[in-house]
Parts: C-alpha cells; structure tokens; sequence
C-alpha cells in the first residue's frame, strides 16, 4: 500500500472508514449469510432512502434520518413477514420501493439542488468528514457489544430457529434485534459502497469466508479481515485509475468471489480424475 | 411414584380451517414410553408441535408438567423430524450440541465449563465422541440424528419427544438408535413418533394411534390413560397396546 494514500486527511479517514465498516461488516455479514437473509437486508437498504430524503427534507445530516428510518425499516418489514400473512419476499420488495419512493418525493419537496445525493446511492468513501467517523465508531462498538451479549442466541435462531423456540428463546425479539443491528450496519457502510452496492460488501467477504471458517467466530474475523481488504484495495485501484471508490470495491469483492469458487471447482475437478 | 407428566382432554386442532387432530384424550406418565403411530397427515407431528408450544389448540386442553405447554423449556428434549440446514454452516457437532444447553441459561451468559462436559456426557451416550470437532454437515444422516439426539440430552431433561428419528437413517442405524432409545428410556419418559410399529413394539409401553377420521367416527376415550386406537393402519395394529413385560409374545416384524 502506498504511503500517499495516508498522506492526505480525506484518504487517511477513508481509510479509517473502510477499517471501521469492515468489522461491522464482518460480524454482521456473517449473519446474514448463514441465516440467508440477504434480500430483507437488501429492503432495509434500500427503503433507508426514504431517511435521506427525510435528512434532506428537515435540513440535517442525512445520517439522523436514516439511523431512524432504517431501523423503523427493519423492525416493520421483520414484523410484516413474521405476523401478517403476507409472503415475506412481497412485503420486503413492497417496502424496498416504496421506502426509495418517499425518498424521491422528499428530495423533490426539498427546494433547490440536493448535495451528494449521488453519493449515498453509490457510496464516496473520499467524502467521509472526521466527525463520520466517531459516528461509524459508536455504531461499531454497539453491534460488536451486541453481538457478543446475544452470541449464543444470534447462533441459535441462525441454525435452527424452531429449536430456539422451543428453548424457550425469544426468537421474534432476536430475530427483530438482528435486523436492527443489520439496519445500523447498513448505516455504516453506506457512507463506503453506498446504499446500492450495501448488500454485496454485507455477503460477499462472509460467504468467502464461510467456505475457509470452522465456526462463526472464525468466520466474522476472517470476513472483517477480508472486507477491510477488499475496501482498502478497491480504494486505492480507485485512486491510481481515478474511478469510483465504492463501484470498485464491489467489482474487486466480485471477483474475488468468482474467482475462489472457480477456484474451488477446479481443485474438486482435478480431485476427481 | 407415578406422576402425570403430559395430559390433554378433547384436544382438537385445526390449521386454516382443516381439523388435524379432533377430541383426542390421553395421559402419559412419568417414565412411559409412549409410540404415536399413525398413517401420513394423522397429526403426530402436530401433536408433538402442540406439546412444545408451537402449535395452540382450537379447543380442549393440554397441560406437560402440570402447566401450559411451552413454559417449562428446561424439562424437555426435542428431536426434529429433519433438520433443514445449511451444509455449509461453520458449526461444529459439538456447537451443535451444545445449544441444547440454552433452555437452561439466562440472556446474558455464556456456555461455561459445565456446559461442555454435559455436551462431552451427551456425544457419550450417543456414540459420537470422536466426531465432536467434525463440522457438522460433514455428518451422515445416522450420525446427524444422534447429534440432534445429543442436543436434546444435553439439557437433561425429564422428558424426550422425537419425531421420526429414523426415518432417513439405513436399517443398521435404525437399531443403534432404538437400542439408544430404549436405554434412555429407562431414566426419562420418551414420546416417540414413528412408522415402525413393529420393532418399536417390542420395548414401548404404550402405542397411541393417530388418525383423525377414526377419531371422528367413535367416541374419544374418556378414560385418562385411555388408548385410541382402530385397524385402519395398514400395520398390524393388533400388536399395538402390550406392556415390555409381554415382550415374548410382540416380536412380530412387519
């Protein structure tokens, strides 16, 4: 890595965020592969747009918005698909585009020109101001410490959600927790890879790390290690070929994650002959 | 001592409308080892979703451990039909069992000590020692149902409910897990669900038939205790209700 990239406040704290998304990333990242729940992370994502406009709207840092907005997201589509007898998939892409729609209307009602909209669609990790980043720290440190404190019943309603219950474990509650901290998790790496490309750095370094990890413990390092070095790698690809930080993280994860399974179907083929 | 342990009266279940189980009446007491037999869609799963808490009844009461299902978690084992999981999952067979322990912590601890010797004691009993660091869906289907038997032992608990544990194990398998089972079944009380009426006969005391037409058609038992049962199974039913004792006269394979 460069010394240059560190040289400068912004790519110093764009790294910094990168570092910072990562072990959210990871820890987080891990649940929603295992627990297959890519696509309600996806609607929650998504339907945080609704916050921005909401940011925009009211005149403050969009941040304030979407911290609330996504975790109403997340604790109504959870709600919606477990109580209502709606199909959980309608209910999540009924709020996917409905959340983005409020958030167009909002932006539109906002007068004049919207600033850096562009960017918590796709992400500017070169825009991210020193207070961000104390803000990325106290969302980092409360999904760590909540997913430390629930450990045991995070892994039990990822495994086997009807056995949990029958335990005795409060699985609504843990499962709407889950989405909560996947909403703040959100949060964070929107201001890296932007609200549209949240979803593959949430499962592309875990569903890799999946394949190398022997228990989920393992698993959240080793996605954490590698998000942090998909993200400081596409930063600086970026910075060299001057193209866009978020965009190019999602392409280098991408292909890392085509290239170990080709990988690993090649190693299996060679095995078999 | 004998002591009630499940009891339901008039039990009746209907899921959207569709009656699954209709005035079914019976009893199990402390250390019964209770078969429920019963042809596809007879409600045996159901049944056992209703002891657990997963399922409310339409009508009729059910109490397990003198209270409503559902609130004594600690006291019970419970062995899945099938387990749906991913094959991939970065899960030990020992992380596996050992969240049999659950019922029994608090939110906020985690497994200790104690916990992972009762995991050690449980992959004892079922024979799968050495494979505790295996991941787990490394396991073939025999040795998975015994680590979902571990799991269920490893809360100690008082009473074992398993749905169809060998019903995709090949028939050596089948006998490791009856004869597991019927060891067990001297210090806990078992409710078992199967289709193999004819070897389960041979070591259960009790055999309660499922099947929600004949149910309709008589009067249900008003006896507690009472037995359900009717020959329209296509087993030999007439085998169904003996005790361990007549043993000589029940080993008929089907």
């Amino acid at each position: 890595m460069p010394g240059e990239l560190f040289a400068f406040e912004f790519l110093r704290n764009a790294a910094l965020a990168s570092l910072l998304a990562s072990i959210a990333c990871g820890i987080i990242g891990s649940y929603v592969v295992v627990k297959k729940i890519g696509f309600i992370s996806g609607g929650i994502a998504h339907t945080a747009f609704g916050g921005i406009g909401l940011g925009y709207y009211l005149g403050v840092n969009p941040l304030f918005g979407v911290i609330p907005f996504s975790l109403g997201a997340a604790i109504a589509i959870g709600l919606l698909s477990r109580k209502a007898k709606v199909a959980e998939d309608t209910a999540i892409g009924a709020f996917w585009a409905v959340g983005m729609a409020t958030g167009v209307i909002l932006i539109g009602l906002t007068p004049g020109y919207a600033p850096n909209l562009f960017s918590y669609l796709f992400g500017n990790i070169l825009t991210v101001p020193t207070g961000d980043l104390w803000m990325i720290s106290i969302l980092d440190l409360s999904i760590a410490a909540l997913s430390w404190l629930f450990s045991k019943e995070f892994l039990a309603i990822s495994f086997d959600e009807e056995y949990a219950e029958v335990s005795g474990v409060k699985t609504t509650f843990f499962y709407l927790l889950l989405l909560c901290l996947i909403a703040l998790t959100v949060v964070i790496l929107m201001r890296v890879v932007g609200i549209v490309l949240v979803i593959a750095l949430l499962t592309i370094p875990a569903a890799i790390a999946r394949l190398f990890s022997r228990s989920i413990g393992g698993m959240m390092l080793l996605a954490s290690l590698l998000s942090a070095l998909f993200c400081l790698a596409g930063l600086w690809v970026s910075y060299i070929l001057d193209l866009a930080s978020g965009a190019t993280i999602i392409v280098l994860a991408g292909s890392a994650f085509l290239l170990v399974h080709a990988g690993r179907h090649l190693i299996s083929f060679a095995r078999g002959r | 001592m004998i002591r009630e342990v499940i009891r339901c009266e008039q039990l009746t279940v209907e899921i959207e409308g569709v009656p699954i189980l209709k005035n079914l009446s019976f009893s199990v007491s402390k250390g019964d080892f209770l078969a429920i037999v019963g042809p596809n869609g007879g409600g045996k799963t159901t049944l056992l979703r209703v002891l657990l808490g997963l399922q409310k009844p339409s009508s009729g009461t059910v109490s397990v451990f003198g209270g409503d299902p559902g609130h004594t978690p600690g006291r019970i084992g419970y062995v899945p039909q099938r387990l749906f999981f991913d094959r991939d999952f970065p899960l030990s067979v020992k992380d596996v069992v050992l969240m049999g322990r659950i019922a029994l912590k608090s939110p906020f601890q985690h497994y200790s000590k104690i916990d992972r010797e009762a995991v050690g004691e449980a992959l004892k009993i079922v024979g799968l020692s050495s494979l505790g660091n295996r991941r787990i869906g490394a396991l073939s289907g025999g040795e998975l149902q015994r680590a979902l038997i571990a799991r269920a032992l490893a809360g100690k608990p008082e009473l074992l409910l398993l749905d169809e544990p060998t019903a995709s194990v090949d028939p050596e398998m089948k006998t490791t897990i009856y004869d597991l089972l019927d060891h067990l079944g001297k210090t806990m009380t078992i409710l078992l669900v199967t289709h193999d009426t004819g070897t389960v006969s041979r070591f259960v005391s009790r055999v309660l038939c499922l099947n929600c037409g004949m149910v309709q058609r008589e009067p249900p038992s008003a006896i507690p205790g009472g037995h359900v049962v009717e020959k329209v199974y296509p087993y030999p039913v007439d085998l169904l209700v003996h005790h361990p004792a007549d043993d000589a006269t029940a080993t008929k394979n089907p």
